[in-house]
């Protein structure tokens, strides 16, 4: 049953990437949303029938993917409450965005459409199997997966070279991710000899929480490693806000609802590994804030509207990171779970304005579309609340119950963190806002100066670089070449809009605190997954035999104590009402600010710009981490394989050994051709010569 | 009855003979000639040595190697007719084409 869930966009690929070229767009796209869709509806089914076992939990071992020794890895897909949100999310909203990119990717030729929709349902399908998989290996599968679909689809309009370099960049960084990941898997494969995530939390409960750098802190730090490459957290998160070379559903489903949400998920899965790793925990809350506050600086500068988006969704990983690192699994993931709703909506909402505007996506050159856009800018205008923590829309409640946590938490340095998280809630709500002022409200601007190339290498690539699409002779491509025929996104866009705008408002309403009257459901509802599961405990238990014969639920363990004294924490509410008076009214002021910079007063925008020139630059320029990055790494490495590994082991050490062994055979040779001489006589000489050698040696010897 | 080491030894200087001329005469045929001399000087030994065993094997070597000599012989002046209708002469220091 669970194997369904994952198989089905699979097969959607398959025939999507054998046939596709031979199928028409109306075939391959809805074989691409029926695939997905059929798989939601299994996720759902799956977890009704969760929800009536008695263990909480369903398992399923497809086979024994290998077997040796010690190491004996079952492919099995696991279905607990974590990932049975992870599942519905991931399948729910993958939905709605194949169903929207019908609408979006219209303009593609039948081959490049059904090529994107293999992809989509290829990225879907393992990322379902990485939320599902039981153990490290099958994670890794998926985890690898969808890093692979993310390439292909960052680069998927590869003629463009800063799409195919963007594509090639997303790659590389994850990939020195994925290297602390493979390392860190194979550190806690070493340590607890099993990679069965059940059995390592079990193994890792029946330790004393580690304090210091010893072997579960390496090896969660390798682990964390791998989620900064795939979360796009410091140090690697370069490669995100180039992903929105991609188009913009990909940006939506895996940049931002989705796959960057892997590492989040990864830490909550081995919560309980992570618990027993204060350092490492204590990292990733300081990386975490750290990513927050620096995406969201940048994301106030940024004229590209993806790109806005994009460090948002950097800032809102650090968010999730920063309530991992302060073990607040619960909110890290319920926040993770309202952000996939209203960023989804935000990047589909500025795919519509981009697809309105034939391509253009720089913020300056917009303006004034609510009158064109009704729909997006409703949409999108719900999306921008929910995400700048107005209250009682989603993300008040799960960014509140971050804050809350932070706060609360045991972490020495918890006030500056919540500080940080603070600041950063008031830069979200301020870059959001501008990004709605500058694109929705005031005067409608001039199109950008090189527009018509814009529009024509839009058009260029939107149909695949096929020359004859280049002309504006459709219907459609009259409808985008004009501003005053800007039109509203059609029903297939609209409608995943409107869902997730919903979504958006009402998603938060699982988690409302106790100390507005809530139950925060969520969080008990998710609680089992960050602790050790019973079955895995009894095993553990008659594996090692130390503990007493009752040690099941009520034997206090590290982990549970450390849960009931957050269990004690979040049920003394006193400062919870304040701090949310703070979150809400920082989220106003952030509107605020924006409304007065750049709806009122964008002179005064502009005047601060020139005044703070050097803050202003060093943001636009993201900090210049790119640039540093080229310096320290890129042109070093560059510079080596040029000069040392190229010029000197290649072309010197190899080419020379290769060469100078022909040469020496060669001359040798030229000296002893000169024996040859051709005169018959000589031969016979020596032909005689030698019988008389050897008969001489064998006779006198 | 003539002992077997004068027939060793008669067949030594034949075949020293024949030696010398492969490899001192200038004219092919001679050396053609010199090589037959060889060949009898090892038929010379076989048949005095099968004698001495009181074996037969001796002499049905001698009839191979005869055999062999006139299909030599044959080929042999056809090689060298071939080369002196290209080259006019029968020196073989004239024949070093295959060098180098």
């Amino acid at each position: 049953m669970l194997l369904l869930i994952p198989l089905f966009p699979f097969a959607g690929f398959v025939v999507n990437a054998f046939l596709g070229r031979r199928l028409s767009k109306s075939i391959s796209g809805g074989l691409a949303c029926l695939a997905i869709v059929a798989s939601f509806a299994v996720s759902v089914a799956s977890v009704l029938r969760m929800f009536g076992d008695p263990s909480g939990a369903l398992q399923q071992d497809v086979y024994t993917w290998f077997a040796s020794g010690r190491l004996n890895i079952p492919f099995s897909l696991r279905l607990d409450h974590l990932s049975a949100l992870m599942i519905l999310v991931v399948s729910g909203i993958g939905s709605l965005i194949h169903i929207y990119s019908t609408g979006y990717m219209h303009e593609e030729t039948d081959g490049e459409y059904a090529r994107y929709f293999s992809y989509l349902n290829l990225f879907a399908s393992f990322m379902l199997v990485l939320v599902l998989g039981a153990n490290f290996p099958v994670m890794f599968v998926g985890w690898e997966g969808v890093g692979l679909c993310s390439y292909l689809l960052i680069g998927f309009w590869f003629r463009k070279k800063s799409a195919a370099d963007a594509g090639k960049k997303a790659f590389v960084v994850n990939r020195i991710g994925d290297f602390g990941f493979v390392l860190g898997m194979l550190l806690i494969f070493a340590t607890f000899g099993t990679l069965d995530f059940q059995q390592v939390a079990a193994a890792a409960d029946a330790r004393a929480i580690e304090h210091g750098l010893g072997v579960m802190t390496i090896a969660t730090l390798l682990l964390f490693l791998g989620a900064t490459g795939k979360s796009a957290q410091i140090p690697l998160y370069v490669w995100l806000p180039d992903a929105m070379e991609g188009p913009t559903p990909v940006s939506a489903l895996i940049h931002a609802a989705t796959m960057v949400t892997a590492g989040v998920y990864m830490i909550g899965r081995n919560a309980v590994l992570f618990s027993h790793a204060p350092t490492t925990l204590a990292v990733v809350a300081a990386i975490g804030a750290a990513t927050a506050l620096m995406a969201g600086t940048i994301g106030l500068v940024q004229n590209d509207i993806k790109r806005v988006l994009a460090y948002s969704t950097v800032s809102q990983l650090g968010y999730m990171f920063l309530a991992m690192g302060v073990s607040a699994y619960a909110a890290g993931i319920f926040h993770l779970y309202t952000h996939a709703f209203f960023k989804a909506l935000l990047f589909l909402g500025s795919g519509a304005v981009i697809h309105a505007l034939a391509g253009e996506q720089d913020l300056r050159y917009m303006g004034g579309l609510k009158k064109y856009l009704p729909v997006t800018y409703w949409t999108f205008l719900i999306g921008a609340i929910a995400i700048a923590g107005v209250p009682f829309f989603s993300g008040f409640f799960s960014k509140d119950e971050i804050l809350f946590r932070t706060f609360t938490s045991a972490n020495p340095a918890a006030k500056l963190l919540w500080t940080i998280g603070a600041v950063t809630s008031l830069l979200t709500a301020t870059y959001m806002f501008r990004l709605v002022f500058l694109a929705f409200h005031g005067e409608r601007r001039a199109p950008s100066p090189e527009a018509p190339d814009r529009a024509a290498a839009a058009q260029a690539h939107d149909a695949g670089a096929h020359p004859e699409a280049e002309e504006p002779v459709t219907h459609h491509g009259k409808a985008h070449g004009h501003a005053g025929h800007i039109h509203d996104a059609p029903p297939s866009m609209a409608i995943p809009l409107i869902v997730l705008a919903i979504g958006s408002v009402v998603a938060g309403y699982v988690g409302v605190p106790h100390a507005i009257g809530g139950s925060n459901w969520i969080e008990s509802f998710l609680e089992p997954s960050f602790e050790v599961s019973e079955r895995a405990r009894r095993t553990e238990t008659l594996g090692a035999e130390a503990a007493p014969a009752g040690g099941g639920a009520e034997a206090v363990r590290p982990v549970s104590v450390q849960r009931e004294q957050q269990g004690g924490q979040s049920g003394d509410s006193s400062p919870e009402l304040p701090l949310m008076a703070i979150s809400s009214g920082i989220a106003l002021a952030g509107i605020g600010l924006a409304f007065y910079f750049w709806m009122r007063n964008r002179a005064a925008a502009d005047a601060m710009a020139l005044r703070m020139r050097g803050a202003y630059n060093l943001l636009l320029h993201k900090y210049y981490v790119d640039e540093i990055y080229d310096a320290a790494i890129v042109q070093p490495i560059k510079l080596m394989s040029t000069g040392g590994l190229w010029r000197g082991v290649d072309a010197g050490l190899i080419d020379g050994a290769v060469n100078g062994v022909g040469q020496t055979i060669r001359a040798g040779s030229g000296a002893l051709r000169r024996a040859q001489t051709g005169s018959v006589r000589t031969y016979a000489a020596s032909l005689f010569l030698g019988a008389v050698l050897i008969l001489g040696w064998y006779l006198f010897r | 009855m003539v002992p077997l080491n004068h027939y060793l030894v008669l067949s030594g200087l034949l075949f020293s003979i024949g030696t010398a001329g492969v490899f001192l005469r200038r004219n092919l045929i001679t050396v053609l000639l010199s090589i037959e001399i060889m060949l009898n000087a090892v038929n010379l030994t076989f048949v005095a040595v099968g004698r001495y065993l009181n074996t037969v094997d001796g002499q049905i070597i001698t009839f191979f190697v005869m055999t062999v000599a006139a299909a030599e012989a044959a080929v042999g002046l056809a090689l060298v007719i071939a080369l002196f209708r290209h080259r006019e002469t029968l020196n073989p220091d004239a024949f070093t084409a295959l060098k180098w």
